[in-house]
């Protein structure tokens, strides 16, 4: 009689467990899912709907963290600790997943696919990406941002942190410098198509660069349909943008060559432009590689400044623009998916690079 | 001499770079002046002409690109259109909206990824942090098509979580890599301390590992928001091109498209743009460094 009551027991423990192991997830989820429902179908206000969103958003991903955690806390023991580093891991993995591993596999197989995804078109796709007018454009486009925008940046960001480290006043030069950081690609086209105004001669300029060259006696241009001259004025704009960032860096890494080095440089009677050439250049010379690579990747993807000044027109299209025009103008998906992996490969030297620096520095 | 040369060097390196940063600045000079002079003013003469007395200053524009009310124009076709003004507060709440929870969803996902990467053992762990290095610069347009479809397959598009995942997914390689270089540097003992009187690992995350790793989620936090409030190509492919959702960059380049000669309202749209970054930029400049310092690639 007492085992049959113990037995009864344990098995009513158990249903609980079990009982509760489902339910409070289930509560979690209905949770969840009634606020997504709300989101997305509801008229309500646009500020209620906006807490409600951020609320909502935040709230769901720490409540998922810890009712994951609470059930692998009921697992046996043995299986906790093997699941346990999962519930920390999991997430992130499943989102790299889904919106940046797999997409990959996926655009690289829809690159071999006509326009619909319907057909298999082999290497057609490809062949357009490196023989068409506009992708050469493109190609050429952007190696002249590469070039001049990364070697732009990184050489005004090395001259300003050079000269800062001269000057008294070293943080609020910086600090204006380092400015346009904060701006987005968007708004420093705005700020640029201002600086570039045309208006035909005769007429009071509004753009201060044809104001100052009619002030010199010049013609006024539209600087934007000006080829192939254009580029580099859309360039100036990156280059105005990421001056700041390559200036910091560099400017940390100033401040890391030993004094003692340029003192002996100095006594032995050197110009401050062979101490500068060599004994600054090469002691932070790793840093400045790492500044040119991040800007290199950057120019590579440059698509905004693109896409609000000139639309790729007058010829001044970049590969992520042919690849935004190929996607939602055209809808031509297997362009669209063979031009992006064209970028990647593009990224590849890069990616090797960060991976060997990272298996040096780290005794994973 | 010697002192007097070097007062001369000294003087000559402070008016170069005074001249370079006028310079840099004579752009964004430009900008706020115009958006701070009448319609009249700002289309006939250039903003200089102010410092000549030209002209006064006035919150018109403000007024009119901040508001939503009824306006009609003649597009290029000679066709009568009636549109809504350009209403860019919704667009502001928009911004609010879409940046701040693709700011906190990816550092709360990331620095727990970067904290199992950092102090616990499991298979693939190598392996799993490897592709997460690489995937650092991977050119986030390479999941706009696959994503897009995933989208429209579970009614995704054009809405909030939708892009907050998005953003999420695109931040995270850079979170993760810059929390963990950050958490893996928390002193042994203080964890095995904990572990040893029984705490779990995420009591251990939550009340020690979270507190001690505020600096670096303060550089990731102000990264990723500049990120998101300037970034306009995710938001033109996952939130389409409703204004309901439309965020500013989105509004301010539709706005150079249809109104490329209002300046007196591009100028205003644009320091609207501009004023939360800036603001968040001036008052967290340092964390903003040491975050750039610690990781420079972003994909």
């Amino acid at each position: 009689m007492k085992t049959k009551g113990g037995l009864l027991h344990t098995t009513l423990v158990t249903v609980g467990r079990i009982a509760i192991s489902i339910l409070i997830p289930l509560v979690a989820f209905v949770i969840l899912w009634g606020g997504f429902i709300f989101l997305r179908d509801s008229n309500a206000p646009q500020s209620v709907i906006a807490i409600v969103a951020i609320i909502w958003g935040v709230g769901g991903v720490a409540l998922l963290f810890f009712v994951a955690d609470w059930l692998v806390n009921r697992a046996p023991v043995n299986i906790a600790k093997k699941l346990q580093p999962f519930v920390f891991v999991g997430p992130a993995l499943a989102i790299l997943a889904w919106y940046l591993f797999f997409p990959t596999v996926r655009s690289l197989y829809l690159s071999f696919f006509d326009a619909y995804s319907k057909s298999f078109v082999g290497l057609e796709n490809y062949i357009f990406a490196f023989t068409d007018s506009k992708m050469l454009e493109s190609f050429t486009n952007n190696l002249l941002w590469i070039i001049l925008g990364t070697g732009g940046s990184v050489g005004c960001g090395l001259l300003i942190a050079l000269l800062a480290d001269r000057s008294k006043f070293e943080k609020a030069f910086k600090s204006l410098i380092f400015m346009p950081m904060a701006i987005s690609f968007v708004g420093a086209g705005v700020i640029w198509r201002f600086v570039y105004a045309y208006k035909p001669a005769g007429e009071d300029q509004l753009g201060i660069l044809n104001a100052l060259v009619t002030l010199l006696g010049g013609e006024p241009k539209a600087w934007f349909t000006l080829q192939p001259w254009n580029n580099i004025f859309l360039i100036i704009i990156l280059v105005w943008l990421q001056t700041g960032y390559a200036m910091v860096i560099i400017s940390a890494a100033l401040k890391g060559v030993p004094s003692t080095i340029i003192e002996a440089g100095r006594i032995d009677g050197a110009s401050e432009l062979k101490i500068v050439g060599r004994i600054i250049i090469p002691h932070i010379l790793s840093t400045i590689v790492t500044v040119a690579t991040t800007i290199i990747i950057i120019s590579l993807k440059i698509f905004d400044i693109v896409f609000t000044m000139t639309n790729g027109n007058y010829g001044t299209e970049v590969i992520a623009s042919m690849q935004y025009k190929q996607m939602f103008r055209f809808y031509h998906y297997g362009r669209g998916s063979a031009i992006a992996i064209v970028l990647v490969i593009a990224v590849i030297p890069v990616m090797w690079y960060n991976l060997r620096q990272f298996s040096k520095q780290e005794g994973f | 001499m010697g002192s007097l040369k070097k007062r001369k060097w000294t003087l000559i390196v402070n008016l170069v770079l005074l001249a370079l940063v006028v310079l840099w600045a004579i752009p964004i000079i430009g900008l706020f002046i115009s958006s701070l002079r009448g319609q009249d003013d700002v289309l006939t003469s250039g903003w200089w002409t102010i410092f000549k007395g030209k002209g006064g200053l006035t919150l018109d524009n403000y007024r009119q690109v901040l508001g939503g009310s009824q306006y009609t124009f003649v597009d290029a076709g000679g066709n009568t259109v009636r549109a809504s003004g350009d209403n860019l507060s919704r667009a502001f709440m928009n911004s609010f909206t879409v940046t701040i929870p693709s700011v906190i969803i990816p550092i709360l996902i990331a620095s727990a990824a970067a904290f199992g990467f950092a102090w616990l053992v499991f298979p693939g762990r190598k392996f799993f942090f490897t592709t997460v290095v690489a995937l650092l610069v991977v050119p986030l347009q390479i999941a706009l098509i696959p994503i897009l479809r995933d989208y429209m397959k579970i009614g995704l598009t054009g809405s909030y979580l939708g892009i907050w995942l998005a953003h999420t997914g695109f931040g995270l390689p850079l979170g993760i890599y810059l929390l963990y270089n950050y958490i893996s540097t928390i002193p042994r003992d203080i964890f095995e301390s904990a572990f040893l009187d029984g705490a779990r690992p995420m009591v251990v995350f939550a009340r020690l590992v979270l507190p001690l790793a505020v600096p670096a989620i303060a550089s990731l936090a102000i990264f990723q928001f500049l990120w998101v409030w300037n970034d306009l190509l995710v938001a033109l492919v996952f939130l389409g091109g409703t204004s309901n959702v439309a965020v500013l960059t989105q509004r301010l380049a539709t706005m150079v498209g249809s109104r490329g000669q209002d300046w007196h309202l591009l100028t205003a749209g644009a320091f609207v743009a501009m004023v939360v970054p800036l603001l968040v930029f001036f008052s967290l400049q340092r964390y903003f460094v040491q975050g750039l310092m610690a990781g420079s690639v972003k994909g």
